[in-house]
């Protein structure tokens, strides 16, 4: 829809109308009101669906080759014994995961390029996967575990850390995105050489393991650190539902927040746990996973068409490209060799990086329009 | 709107009870004190400008009032009340600030903008309401957008862009207006038209409290004055108690005729030439 089409009326003839620019439909009824944006919702249904339907076909892919109608069948409950297990006990717990790291990525993204008013702003450029991948990193060389627990606590420890930091490094009067964005990249660039110097004193068989960890996979999740990342998942979820109008707020700027009844600090405080927590889970269960949290909010916006931070819009990008991109590391695997999830993401977002890169100094440095 | 009990209000000003008031306070950012022992008072139902030259700590009393920053000592009350015992939502419906400079996000629209001056009003599922609605309409009719609802705000002048952000706050449907130099950077038809719509909200009932740079607009529109200078205010009153050459001359260090004002008789600020004026 251009935006020099006509004006299409809210709600239809009715009094008070307001004319939005897009199709939207209005909900009342006594417990609920609500704009709900025609566009968006069917943009976010295609999506969840492309995840839901790439993991299907991700179960499906391996070793041991089981046709889509028949992972579809065992999932509702069918199917014998010896697929069964396949399916449910080692497939699926991955095929979950992409979709719902891949939102969760999204959301974190989301919340902090909000915060800080910029695409680049996302918890993987400004170093806080890095953070997250130090403290577990930390737990398995050092504290020598690698019990689930222990190392989501480390990585939520390390993110918030990181957070804690950069925050303060950026700090001069208030946080201003971009110092917070060169400070971020900075003190990423710090965690990478600790990150690096921590490996190589390891044992080779531990160095291994963290090494493959650091590039991103799904392929080592099971039910064992899905079912609490799911419950974690889950509160992070609810909390960035509650704090979406606070988010939306800030987007005005503090002193509007402000008169509009927010309390800017408080609310940023709790944005950015929320965020760090995001990444900090899908970082203990599967290593930092790249690009993600940058790309998705930037394309579900734009294929939305909607203004400003549209969260679930971004978790359901987030899902389907994780998703995706899971589908085409078993793809490659089965063609070529096993790739982890995150090198493709790196990959495909570092295009996505250099597009956004050159388009930003330009419009910055560039000539006059 | 509700308007508090007047039995306990404080020792009112002279043209009114006061709305909004500062009481002795010291306002700094970080550790630079901008105004210590400050007292101000805005009477009920006024509109107030705020006058003074540049640093002297206008924005920052407007700000103040507004609850963006607190003072380091002594109080602002809105209705008698201290400000921060309120809630915060509660304030946010009695009074609303139109910033000096503000960013909307990427690619959102005027209708979604102004709606957002709905927060207030609304919970985490009473999202859009009827009375939402309304708001929005009559804000948006109030300041001529009807017929760009739909457009991108990026898209807009400086003048519509600038109608965008007053819509937002007129939605908020606040008794109490405070504007921070609405009429900067517009052209002066702009400008005018702008004052018009809040001579308009004044005499709707609103207290009006603006930061105003132009002397001429601000003796032309309000009729209580506040003059400050270096953090203090120097004096109060009406125009034409307020605007002469001595306190021109005082305040901005400026030597000028105070003229009437050939079309409306409110004091008129004309410098006098630094060249050929004798002392």
């Amino acid at each position: 829809m251009t935006p020099r089409r006509p004006p299409r009326r809210g709600a239809e003839g009715e009094l008070g109308g307001v004319a939005f620019g897009y199709a939207v439909r209005t909900l009342r009824g006594p417990w609920f009101s609500g704009r709900v944006p025609a566009r968006g919702v069917a943009v976010t249904a295609v999506l969840a669906l492309l995840a839901a339907a790439s993991a299907l076909v991700a179960i499906s892919l391996g070793n041991y080759l089981i046709p889509v109608e028949q992972v579809a069948a065992i999932l509702v409950g069918g199917g014998e014994e010896f697929e069964r297990m396949i399916v449910l006990d080692w497939r699926l717990p991955v095929a979950l995961a992409a979709v719902v790291f891949g939102a969760l990525l999204g959301v974190g993204g989301a919340i902090f390029q909000s915060l800080t008013r910029n695409p680049l702003g996302s918890p993987d450029i400004i170093g806080f996967d890095a953070g997250s991948y130090t403290g577990v990193v930390i737990t398995m060389l050092v504290v020598g575990t690698t019990g689930y627990w222990p190392v989501a606590a480390a990585s939520l420890a390390g993110g918030l850390a990181t957070a804690f930091v950069v925050y303060v490094l950026a700090y001069r009067r208030g946080v201003q995105g971009f110092r917070l964005i060169i400070v971020g990249i900075a003190v990423s660039a710090a965690l990478g050489s600790v990150n690096a110097y921590l490996i190589t004193r390891a044992e080779i068989n531990d160095a291994m393991t963290v090494g493959f960890w650091g590039a991103g996979s799904l392929t080592r999740v099971s039910w064992t650190s899905m079912l609490p990342s799911l419950v974690v998942a889950a509160l992070i979820v609810v909390a960035a539902l509650l704090l979406s109008r606070d988010l939306r707020r800030l987007e005005l700027g503090d002193d509007v927040a402000v008169t509009q009844g927010g309390r800017p600090n408080r609310a940023r405080l709790a944005l950015m746990v929320t965020g760090v927590a995001t990444v900090a889970l899908v970082t203990a269960a599967a290593g930092p996973i790249g690009f993600v949290a940058l790309v998705a909010p930037q394309l579900a916006r734009r294929v939305t068409r909607s203004a400003g931070a549209g969260l679930c819009g971004a978790a359901a990008m987030g899902a389907a490209l994780l998703s995706g991109a899971h589908l085409l590391s078993l793809l490659i695997d089965r063609f070529y060799r096993p790739v982890p999830v995150g090198l493709i993401t790196v990959c495909l977002g570092g295009l996505y990086l250099i597009r956004l890169l050159v388009r930003e100094t330009r419009r910055q440095y560039g000539p006059p329009r | 709107m509700p308007r508090h009990d007047r039995d306990t209000a404080p020792p009112t000003a002279p043209g009114g009870p006061a709305r909004l008031a500062v009481e002795g306070a010291t306002v700094r950012y970080d550790k630079r004190v901008v105004s210590e022992e400050l007292t101000v008072r805005i009477p009920d139902g006024s509109f107030t400008a705020i006058i003074g030259p540049n640093g002297c700590g206008k924005s920052t009393l407007l700000r103040a009032l507004a609850r963006v920053i607190e003072p380091s000592a002594g109080h602002v009350l809105l209705d008698g009340r201290r400000i921060g015992e309120y809630r915060a939502k509660e304030v946010a419906r009695l009074l609303g600030l139109l910033p000096q400079s503000s960013a909307a996000p990427d690619g959102i629209r005027v209708a979604d903008l102004v709606a957002r001056g709905r927060a207030p009003y609304q919970s985490l599922l009473q999202q859009w309401r009827a009375s939402d609605e309304e708001a929005v309409a009559a804000a948006l009719e109030a300041t001529r957008l009807t017929g760009l609802s739909h457009r991108l705000v990026d898209e807009l002048s400086g003048g519509q862009r600038q109608r965008v952000w007053v819509a937002m706050l007129l939605a908020q449907e606040t008794p109490v207006v405070l504007l921070d130099e609405p009429t900067t950077f517009l052209d002066i038809a702009h400008q005018y038209e702008l004052m018009e719509l809040f001579r308009g909200l004044h005499e709707a009932g609103r207290t009006i409290v603006a930061v105003l740079h132009d002397l001429n607009q601000a003796a032309r529109y309000a009729q209580h004055l506040i003059v400050m200078r270096d953090g203090r205010v120097v004096t109060t009153g009406t125009p034409a108690e307020v605007v002469t050459p001595e306190l021109i001359e005082r305040v901005f260090g400026l030597r000028a005729l105070v003229v009437p004002d050939p079309v409306t008789g409110t004091p008129s600020v004309v410098p006098l030439d630094p060249r050929t004026a004798r002392p």
